[in-house]
């Protein structure tokens, strides 16, 4: 048994802001399933969001404007007053980056540079180079070095313990030595990441399998608004590794088989620089009305940029097709495609980073706080880490801090940790000729083709019965490999049952919103339906499937509008 | 866009395994895998493990060359498998953990060494405080001095091809020293002189012979001697200094 008072499930981005403010109120410790710098945020590249005003063209932006675009952006589904937190304390956390060291793109001023994003009225995404989220991970892990938190690296967690309706640890196993513990902790912050992995087209690391999410999911917490996927417009063809938006943000073209700009036709305003729903659609149908590139993808060109910008600029999307596509983006137009990209929904909780269960903290994608409504605007997925990555931190800690440490709870850690050795014992003793790789790439194959950009009742209902087919499968799966040391067989299992139980919510969640909103959109309902859908789906599980619930969406400053750009 | 669509045809993986807590030795094992387009040797890995040998162990993640998981000894060279392609290397590929590293298990290294390395150089800004209310100034110019030197994904391949590393297991290395050279050359930091000393003392940079077997092993293109005879020369006259 470890003992920690504040324990943090996820060594992102979130999690090390977390544990950065976290450790300064209580003993602070991240366990993750991956050393931090291998987290998934070091893939993100083009920027982050906050109304600096640090050059020309952005004089007059504010907080305000930032919200309002977030909020437009999210179709109206965000809640305003979680967008007013991050949007006003955005200028506060990247300042604070840079105070850090993170080495920010400057102006010519000195000051931290700013691009233009998507769905956004001003150039107000801050970045460094085109790896943004790579120099803020290291950054961050270096405070958190220098703040002397404890890591523990390569450790798996599989389920909360809760008692009383208050948490009291959890259960995890160390990777490298295949030891099941339970570590007990008065505060838990998941930050765990999104669920990527459930789509067999993604931007995602590998290990974003939403581990997270089903821990709170299966601990009785609800998963919010898990319909609103995001589907980013520029992946790599064919391996749908990122291009930024940062690409477009510095003037890049998109251009079908004819060579015409075809977002004209979809937002002759914005054109390449609508936000990521509408620009993914509107890719996805070039391709389908016969416009793609060999009917596969489209060209994302940055050729009429010039070298010099390419290489100051955009230097990392350059090495991406050069190594992964054999292409070199001065010379050549990069083929792209959407693929699956953001889990916009997540473990629900308020804007203090709180979960139905004491002590429980959610932050950063698996969070569903909600800042990201029906669609993330490019740039808000950083903010959102930082920004309720510290609240988180700040909550666990004071709460740690001021609950007495539980005495002796022997007979619930004991009785957890009898549960998940059980689990794992199930695996090791399968009976039937079930194949995890098999299963999980039919799961994957079954979300792209029935719960990608394009959805319907029938797709859906479809996708519900098969997966349950899938879950059957999944109780006749062969033996595990039994060992200890480092078994990525017995970690592909868990990780499938995991995701498996989050698809299920996925699909559930988007039949039960009759319209059309964001990123989610229903065929056989083309329209948003503020009337009837102007509010949050709660899953919750249960013995037949999710349980499907609503709760309302809390509008301030801003009523409901067509989006148009 | 070049087509490399090339007809799956069959090849060769030898790959190293080896339990340090059961093998008395390494030995190698023989796997056939099907190629397809653009194969990396990440995606050959998993298709081994998924369908051969479930006990294989790596590490994986981005599978896109940031999150320096998947660094390993690939043909006779330290490279990530996530970025390898597979038609660049023959019929016949050797995959081998980072050489000089404690082995986990199979291809996966305990890191642990490489980042008890870093830790020694201060690896994080050391800046004015209280902080001003705005951002520190920093021109393009000096923002450039720390550029490359930032991108360093940690995967512990320089560290791997090290002579002098081999030699002495107390040695900075190329990766702590890149990360040195990253906060002394940085505008904002402030701890130059106490960095310059940790890097100036028996086992830091003076170790390095130029040697470049890292600048080859870099899978970020990052050039660490640049970076140590950087050093050197700061280091040098901040002695004479004194």
């Amino acid at each position: 048994m470890i003992s920690h008072k504040v324990l943090i499930v996820g060594g992102g981005l979130a999690g090390l802001r977390a544990a950065i403010e976290s450790s300064k109120y209580a003993d602070t410790a991240v366990l993750s399933r991956v050393h931090p710098l291998r987290s998934h945020t070091g893939a993100a590249q083009g920027g982050i969001n906050a109304s600096l005003a640090n050059i020309q063209a952005n004089q007059d932006d504010n907080w305000e404007k930032h919200a309002y675009d977030t909020v437009k952006g999210s179709d109206f589904l965000a809640d305003q007053d979680a967008v007013e937190v991050m949007t006003r304390e955005a200028p506060e956390r990247i300042i604070e980056m840079e105070h850090w060291g993170c080495p920010f793109s400057r102006t010519e001023e000195g000051k931290i540079a700013q691009r233009p994003f998507g769905g956004a009225g001003y150039p107000r995404t801050c970045y460094a180079a085109d790896k943004t989220g790579h120099y803020l991970l290291v950054t961050a892990y270096e405070q958190a070095l220098k703040q002397k938190v404890v890591f523990y690296n390569e450790w798996f967690a599989t389920s909360a313990i809760v008692e009383n309706g208050a948490i009291k640890g959890i259960t995890a196993f160390d990777i490298l030595t295949g030891d099941l513990e339970v570590f007990t902790a008065n505060a838990v912050v998941l930050a765990t990441g999104g669920a990527g992995w459930l789509y067999g087209k993604s931007t995602n690391s590998m290990i974003n399998t939403g581990s997270g999410m089903a821990i709170a999911y299966r601990a009785g917490v609800a998963l919010k608004d898990m319909e609103f996927v995001q589907f980013h417009p520029t992946a790599l063809y064919p391996t749908c590794i990122l291009i930024t938006e940062g690409a477009r943000g510095e003037g890049g073209y998109l251009v079908n088989s004819k060579g015409e700009r075809f977002m004209q036709r979809y937002a002759a305003k914005a054109m390449e620089l609508a936000p990521r729903d509408i620009v993914s659609r509107s890719i996805q149908k070039e391709i389908d009305e016969g416009r793609g590139v060999k009917d596969l993808y489209v060209h994302l060109d940055v050729r009429h940029l010039g070298r010099n910008k390419i290489l100051s600029n955009l230097p990392g999307i350059r090495d991406i097709a050069m190594q992964f596509a054999d292409i070199d983006p001065i010379n050549e137009p990069i083929p792209v495609q959407p693929a699956q990209h953001y889990t916009m929904g997540g473990i629900d909780c308020n804007t203090k980073c709180e979960t139905t269960i004491k002590g429980l903290y959610a932050a950063g994608e698996c969070a569903c706080i909600s800042v990201h409504g029906a669609n993330r605007l490019g740039g808000n997925s950083l903010l959102d880490t930082v920004v309720f990555g510290k609240v988180a931190g700040e909550q666990a800690g004071t709460f740690a801090k001021n609950t007495p440490q539980e005495t002796r709870k022997e007979a619930l850690f004991g009785e957890a940790l009898k549960k998940e050795k059980e689990q794992i014992q199930r695996l090791f003793e399968g009976s039937g000729d079930e194949d995890t790789a098999l299963l999980r790439e039919e799961m994957r194959g079954l979300m792209v083709e029935k719960a990608f950009m394009f959805r319907s009742k029938d797709g859906l209902v479809e996708a519900k019965a098969k997966l349950h087919q899938l879950q059957t499968r999944l109780g006749k799966l062969r033996p595990i490999a039994r060992y200890k040391v480092f078994n990525l067989d017995l970690i592909r299992a868990i990780e499938l049952r995991e995701m498996l139980e989050l698809a299920e919510v996925i699909v559930a969640s988007a039949l039960s919103r009759e319209e059309s909103r964001g990123s989610h959109v229903r065929l056989d309902f083309p329209k948003r339906d503020d009337t009837r859908f102007l509010k949050h789906t709660l899953a919750y599980k249960s013995p037949d499937g999710p349980r499907i619930d609503f709760s309302p969406v809390k509008i301030a400053k801003w009523q409901p509008e067509e989006r148009k750009y | 866009m070049t087509t490399t669509a090339s007809p799956p045809k069959k090849i060769r993986l030898n790959i190293q395994r080896f339990d340090p807590k059961t093998d008395t030795a390494p030995h190698y094992d023989s796997f056939e895998v099907t190629t397809r387009p653009r194969m990396t040797v990440l995606d050959a890995l998993f298709q081994v493990q998924e369908t051969k040998d479930r006990l294989l162990a790596f590490r994986y993640s981005c599978r896109s060359a940031v999150c320096g998981s998947d660094a390993m000894f690939i043909n006779g060279k330290q490279r990530l498998a996530c970025n390898t392609q597979i038609s660049e290397l023959g019929d016949e590929i050797t995959i081998a953990p980072l050489p000089h590293m404690p082995v986990v298990r199979d291809l996966a290294v305990d890191i642990g060494p490489f980042f008890h390395k870093i830790d020694k150089v201060k690896p994080y800004l050391v800046s004015r405080e209280p902080y001003p209310i705005k951002e520190f100034l920093q021109s393009p110019k000096d923002r450039l001095k720390i550029d490359v030197a930032i991108d360093c994904i940690d995967c512990g391949a320089c560290l791997s091809a090290c002579p002098s590393a081999w030699t002495d297991p107390n040695y900075l290395g190329p990766a702590a020293s890149v990360k040195a050279a990253r906060f002394v050359a940085d505008t904002r930091d402030i701890a130059q002189t106490e960095r310059l000393k940790i890097v100036g003392c028996e086992d830091g940079v003076w170790r390095c012979h130029t040697i470049f077997n890292c600048s080859d092993a870099c899978p970020k293109s990052i050039d660490p001697p640049y970076f140590i005879q950087y050093l050197k020369r700061k280091a040098t006259i901040a002695a004479l200094k004194h």
